[in-house]
């Protein structure tokens, strides 16, 4: 499509200044496609975790900026992505989520045969292809990089996967640290939600910090109320404690805090956060000390981060072991996977509770994502209102964040948001 | 309990929802009962598996008090629901232990202002006998794409 933003580099970094973006970032159907072609294809999006895959053959599928990839496991034992785009007509070679491939893809039109390394392996009668200028390739390979499992592909050139990410990976850490073995396993299916919004209202969301104790009043508020008066030795439910501390007030996200990172990464919940308080589980921590001892087991379990977002694709939450993924389809849909991982070493009991969690918060039949797609689906609706043009980030904006790097600040601060579209700036007009 | 007797139990229930009665719908409910929708089909566990639902009675009890929230945002304008059933058989039943497994397929309906969705799904009763009469132990609702990506779904299956 050619629009307005297309050749005009400076048009498209105006719609966002320091404390301001225009509305199109979440409107325009040409700012969408742009998007997809540069901040998400120069940029490490997630495509999976390689517990998913965890013998030869196994594969994963998924969809990075419109580009459907394979995640497979080669006879070699390393992990690759591969475009799911057979080189003779574009049939993708595998059609399901998940499965084995065994040794070759083979594809189910005309069988092009691939190694699990996407190179090519054999075409039927091949000799019709000599003396013509066929230069089969085989499935095209994507340059990706796994940290701690983590699988992250950049389609096109970019900066290095250190270079991007930085010390924001200090969350993914803490996450896989939580397991006594110091592993994670993928495990409990996908909760898909179909979010009619933006995706970048959801990933901003994750550490709008100004919103729990309003919109979720009816959901935590209610999970509060029908908790008071019970008697202070009964333990709490865990769908409880899970709930009610979205309905804490201003003070208490003020406080948690908020660190963002170069590249538009973040987090909040420097100092502590809604998963705090959740209650001991004597087991998995004695299981933590034997492996880290006391003081890094504090240290670990200590770290009770809120989201983590690494931008554009990927968040994580590594106090209940889960992570939520964007997956944008248009300039107002978007798919939100939800995942849960197992602490290899720990007891079920986590498992429960990421599971649980999982269901409460991120579910299609979450009362408490209702409300947030709500305000999202609304917000993508009134952005079309004529008369003010602009979104606005101003809460806690200081000059002297410009250029910053690292940076922590107030939790109520919007600097997270504000960070993530200098970065959307940086690889979208640079 | 004959087949028929249980079968108009569960045409209530679904009247009950249809008509968002919801305080009465959770009376039928046993103290330790559930509501579960899970996630893939032939799921056998609610507990290490994500799940769309899986409420106790204190979850159920929420979901119905939010409902009456003027602060609840994402119901304005509110939803409705149809559910449109197929005969419930039984499908196991313990009389000595007043104790029965009903299976109904059904096409549920919810709407949203201009918005409508539509699901086919099984539901599945385990239905007890009590002093206060017939009670849901278990409501089990497998919906036929539950594995999709799914949009909001406010109500109950």
């Amino acid at each position: 499509m050619n629009g307005r933003y297309r050749a005009d580099a400076r048009a498209l970094g105006g719609l966002v200044e320091n404390d301001r973006v225009h509305r199109d970032v979440y409107v325009d159907p040409e700012v969408f496609d742009l998007e997809m072609e540069r901040l998400w294809s120069r940029t490490w999006i997630y495509v999976g975790h390689a517990s998913q895959v965890p013998k030869a053959g196994d594969f994963i599928t998924a969809d990075i900026a419109a580009n459907p990839v394979i995640l497979v496991r080669h006879t070699d034992g390393k992990v690759r992505v591969l475009m799911n785009r057979c080189a003779h007509k574009g049939t993708k070679v595998v059609y399901d989520t998940a499965g084995n491939a065994g040794k070759t893809f083979r594809c189910p039109y005309h069988a092009w045969t691939y190694r699990t390394d996407g190179t090519l392996l054999n075409i039927p009668l091949k000799a019709g292809y000599e003396g013509t200028s066929l230069n089969a390739q085989g499935l095209t390979p994507v340059t990706h990089e796994t940290y701690r499992g983590f699988v992250f592909a950049r389609l096109q050139p970019g900066l290095g996967f250190r270079d991007y990410f930085g010390d924001s990976l200090s969350s993914i850490d803490n996450l896989a640290d939580r397991s006594p073995e110091g592993e994670l396993e993928l495990v409990g299916g996908c909760l898909r939600y179909l979010h009619n919004c933006n995706w970048k209202m959801f990933v901003e969301n994750l550490n709008d910090t100004m919103h729990p104790m309003i919109v979720h009043a009816s959901s935590a508020g209610t999970a509060k109320k029908l908790w008071e008066g019970k008697p202070a030795d009964m333990p709490k439910p865990m769908a409880i404690e899970q709930y009610a501390p979205f309905a804490n007030d201003y003070k208490f996200f003020d406080d948690m805090g908020v660190r963002v990172y170069p590249h538009g990464h973040g987090f909040s919940g420097v100092n502590f956060s809604i998963h705090s308080s959740y209650s001991s589980i004597p087991e998995y921590e004695e299981a933590m000390k034997r492996t880290y001892g006391e003081e890094r087991a504090k240290q670990i379990l200590g770290t009770v981060r809120h989201n983590t977002v690494y931008y554009p694709s990927l968040t994580i939450k590594g106090a209940i072991q889960s992570i939520r993924v964007a997956r944008p389809l248009a300039a107002d849909k978007t798919m939100i996977e939800s995942w849960t991982f197992r602490l290899k070493g720990a007891p079920d009991k986590l498992l429960e509770r990421t599971m649980m969690y999982n269901r409460l918060i991120n579910s299609p039949m979450s009362v408490v994502g209702h409300d947030d797609l709500h305000c999202y689906r609304s917000a993508q609706e009134g952005l079309a209102a004529e008369g003010n043009e602009w979104v606005s980030l101003h809460r806690d904006f200081k000059q002297t964040e410009l250029g910053a790097g690292e940076l922590t600040c107030n939790g109520t601060s919007e600097i997270s948001m504000r960070n993530q579209f200098r970065a959307w700036r940086e690889f979208m007009a640079p | 309990m004959t087949e028929a007797e249980l079968a108009k139990f569960i045409y209530q229930e679904a009247r009950l929802l249809d008509e968002k009665r919801f305080d009465q719908w959770y009376e039928l409910f046993t103290e330790d009962a559930h509501y579960w929708v899970p996630l893939v089909p032939g799921q056998t566990d609610a507990l290490t598996h994500n799940s769309l639902a899986y409420d106790d009675k204190l979850l159920l009890k929420l979901r119905i008090e939010r409902l009456k929230q003027p602060t609840a945002y994402s119901q304005k304008p509110a939803s409705r629901c149809l559910h449109v059933l197929q005969a419930p058989e039984m499908d196991k039943s313990d009389p000595a232990r007043g104790e029965y497994v009903m299976r109904t397929p059904f096409l549920y309906t919810e709407t949203k202002g201009d918005e409508s969705q539509r699901y086919a799904a099984t539901a599945w009763h385990t239905l007890v006998r009590s002093d206060q009469g017939l009670k849901i132990r278990l409501k089990r609702v497998d919906i036929l794409n539950a594995d999709a990506a799914l949009p909001s779904i406010q109500l109950f299956l």
